[in-house]
């Protein structure tokens, strides 16, 4: 009998190992209280991606006054020439182009960090590498065989990967070749301004949820303790 | 006195329409046992659940659209743009799995003091009926936000009907009204949602209510209060449920509503339980996802399916997983009912039918791997086995005397009291003194004084005192 709860106990256990990730990803530092970082992120995001992805549930307004922004400012520096406040974030590309150039239309990025989550997103964008069995030359570490071009690779510079064989198994590594515009450290700072913005824009009402959930919260506690001094008064004769 | 015009307005109505009868009969003088315990919380939480439920919902309805091209991004919609929608769509998703977590909770109750025995069947049969009827609601509501996990969860459960012989494929498209999941499912599923469910839901609480008040609550000493009357005819271990468990269900809401607030404003996703992060991808039926897991509260029965080799057997073996609940009043044979005066082997085989059911709603939510499978099925036996067997143990049970009046519980407060009292002689136990010299200092000013240590060996006892209590508990 005890071994076989022994045995039950380590098959449960090792569930958690035949589930894992391949790739052990890198955590992305993710602060939506930090208004210049999303600012950068938006801007990133419009310069980097809106040629291709949209962020449709998001308005250009949204930004402004959660962020603090002023209007004209993020009409300014961050929508692109022409946009108005009101509206959603939509790209340029349209979709039968997209097909054709992509063989998918890529995604709209609106609620990309609630479905792949930040360190996904920060470790997707840094791990880009050269293959140039791939048709647009690169390949990715976290997402095999991706259909996306590597768009920052100005940005951080050519990557290639390396396998290494320890003795707990087989890993790759990424190593940069050629450095890019930036530095290793100012390219992750804007990595991970991207995906702070991406998570932002994924649930743009949490900051709002969670300032309000400790009123909430309060208010059930004082609830609950005069819920229960009531139910003493009334149960005090019952025997 | 001569009566007010207001009173006589009163008096109009009540001569017409018995509310205070309806009010009496159920409410004031209703009487149920004094000694409910913490599982008898649930019955109620389950009710508020429902209202939150339907109120959430209407003013979902609002904004939803039920249309392929439009239902995802009006669910968005909601989330950002409608003024407190977000508040409303996570109280209506955190409510969909705080139901089922209440119920499970009601039903675990109704076996540990068999509340579903003689002279309660239909309250338990009622019961099943509503729980079968919640699945289908929240089957059918999970397609609505029209996401990845909507899409291909609602396709795998719809092509389970394609297994029955003959007649399966024609079922399944006539169920889905197409040849995959796609806009003509999502319309019928959102008024089955919306109203046919429901409408079923609200008639069958109404008649759970109405069976239970006509025989009266059973209790966790699984006793019968009507057999022990006063003069007037009430119950002597009774109380009026008014006001008497309507102050106490407030406090158990208070509690239930603080953990309820915790989910929707700190972490409605709850890591991919409540909603699925696949679920933020619009559907897509050319793009199956990796690992397509039901909700949680689907995954023991779903477990079950993917348990049993054979497809259509699998089929039988969830259907079956559900209605041998409703046999429990015909298969337990035991006359005592609550599970204080129960013997042993009940006690052990509803442990062992609690852990199976965990495992496999925990087993439900991972990939399939060959470990998996032999642990489902495993599990899956140990379920089966503690309803098929159980006019079997149940029958030779031993059983302890059953007191003839209700016993008395301490209270919390008493609970708390007493451990207070016991805590220092505990703390006495599990310590020792041992003496420490101080290393600072003249030699001629050393001084030694006593620190308490944990002594391994009064650990040692507290804890074999403990697991031979909890032995005994479970003879």
């Amino acid at each position: 009998m005890k071994n076989l709860i022994a045995l039950l106990l380590l098959l449960t256990l090792s569930f958690g190992v035949v589930a894992s990730e391949p790739v052990e990803l890198q955590e992305a530092d993710i602060d939506l209280s930090d208004n210049a970082s999303l600012q950068r992120g938006a801007q990133h995001f419009v310069t980097y991606c809106l040629g291709c992805h949209s962020a449709k549930h998001m308005r250009y307004l949204r930004f402004a006054l959660d962020t603090g922004v002023d209007q004209q400012k993020v009409l300014k520096d961050i929508a692109p020439e022409g946009a108005s406040i009101y509206d959603q974030i939509h790209s340029a590309m349209n979709k039968h182009d997209a097909e054709k150039w992509f063989g998918v239309q890529p995604p709209d990025l609106s609620l990309i960090a609630r479905s792949r989550g930040a360190d996904w997103l920060y470790s997707y964008l840094k791990s880009y590498y050269v293959d140039p069995a791939r048709p647009f030359g690169v390949n990715n570490l976290v997402f095999e065989d991706t259909a996306m071009p590597n768009p920052l690779w100005q940005l951080q510079g050519e990557q290639h990967a390396e396998s290494r064989r320890t003795i707990y198994g087989e890993y790759t590594k990424l190593i940069l070749d050629e450095p890019g515009k930036l530095s290793e450290r100012e390219f992750d700072r804007f990595v991970n301004d991207l995906v702070n913005f991406l998570v932002y824009v994924g649930e743009p009402v949490q900051l709002e949820r969670e300032r309000m959930g400790k009123y909430v919260i309060f208010f059930l506690l004082v609830f609950s303790v005069i819920a229960y001094l009531l139910k003493k008064e009334y149960w005090k004769d019952v025997d | 006195m001569k009566p007010s015009r207001l009173s006589e307005c009163g008096n109009w109505v009540l001569d017409r329409f018995p509310v205070t009868k309806f009010w009496n009969d159920h409410m004031a003088h209703y009487y149920a046992p004094k000694n409910f315990n913490i599982w008898y919380f649930f019955g109620s939480l389950a009710l508020l659940v429902l209202v939150n439920q339907i109120i959430t919902g209407i003013l979902l309805t609002m904004n939803y659209k039920p249309d392929a091209k439009l239902a995802f991004d009006s669910v968005e919609y909601i989330m950002r743009d409608v003024p407190w929608g977000w508040l409303v769509r996570y109280m209506h998703s955190t409510g969909a799995s705080a139901f089922f977590i209440v119920v499970y909770l009601h039903m675990f109750r109704a076996l540990l003091y068999g509340s579903f025995k003689h002279p309660r069947e239909l309250i338990w049969i009622f019961g099943m009926l509503l729980f079968v009827a919640l699945m289908a609601e929240a089957f059918m509501g999970y397609l609505l936000p029209w996401g990845q996990m909507s899409f291909w969860g609602a396709q795998v459960i719809i092509s389970l009907f394609s297994a029955i012989p003959v007649i399966g494929d024609d079922l399944s498209l006539w169920i889905r009204g197409d040849y995959v999941i796609a806009d003509a499912t999502l319309n019928r599923f959102f008024a089955f949602h919306v109203i046919a469910v429901p409408l079923v839901l609200v008639m069958l609480v109404f008649m759970h209510l109405v069976a239970l008040h006509e025989v009266g609550s059973n209790n966790p000493d699984g006793i019968e209060i009507k057999a022990s009357k006063d003069p007037w005819g009430h119950p002597i271990d009774g109380i009026p449920f008014h006001p008497y468990y309507t102050v106490k269900d407030l406090v158990g809401v208070g509690v239930f509503l603080l953990f309820f607030a915790t989910i929707i404003f700190y972490m409605p996703e709850v890591g991919g339980y409540f909603l699925e992060h696949a679920n933020f991808i619009p559907a897509d039926p050319m793009k199956t996802p990796e690992h397509i897991a039901p909700v949680w509260y689907f995954t023991p029965f779903y477990s079950i399916l993917r348990a049993i080799p054979d497809k259509f057997a699998g089929v039988i073996g969830m259907g079956g997983s559900i209605v041998v609940l409703f046999l429990m009043p015909w298969l337990d044979r035991c006359k005592v009912k609550s599970i204080r005066y129960r013997g042993g082997i009940f006690k052990k085989a509803l442990f062992l039918f609690v852990v199976s059911f965990l495992a496999l709603g925990y087993l439900g939510t991972q990939p399939v791997t060959p470990i998996a499978t032999t642990m489902a099925r495993l599990f899956t036996t140990i379920y089966f086995g503690f309803f098929l067997l159980m006019p079997i143990y149940t029958r030779w049970e031993k059983t302890k005397p059953v007191p003839r009046r209700l016993t008395k519980d301490q209270s919390l407060e008493e609970q708390f009291h007493a451990l207070e009292e016991q805590l220092p002689a505990l703390i006495e136990e599990i310590t020792e003194l041992k003496p420490v010299s101080t290393e600072i200092g003249h030699p001629a000013f050393k001084s030694t004084f006593f620190n308490r240590r944990p002594n391994p060996k009064g650990i040692a006892d507290v804890i074999s005192r403990l697991a031979i209590k909890l032995k005994g508990s479970l003879d």
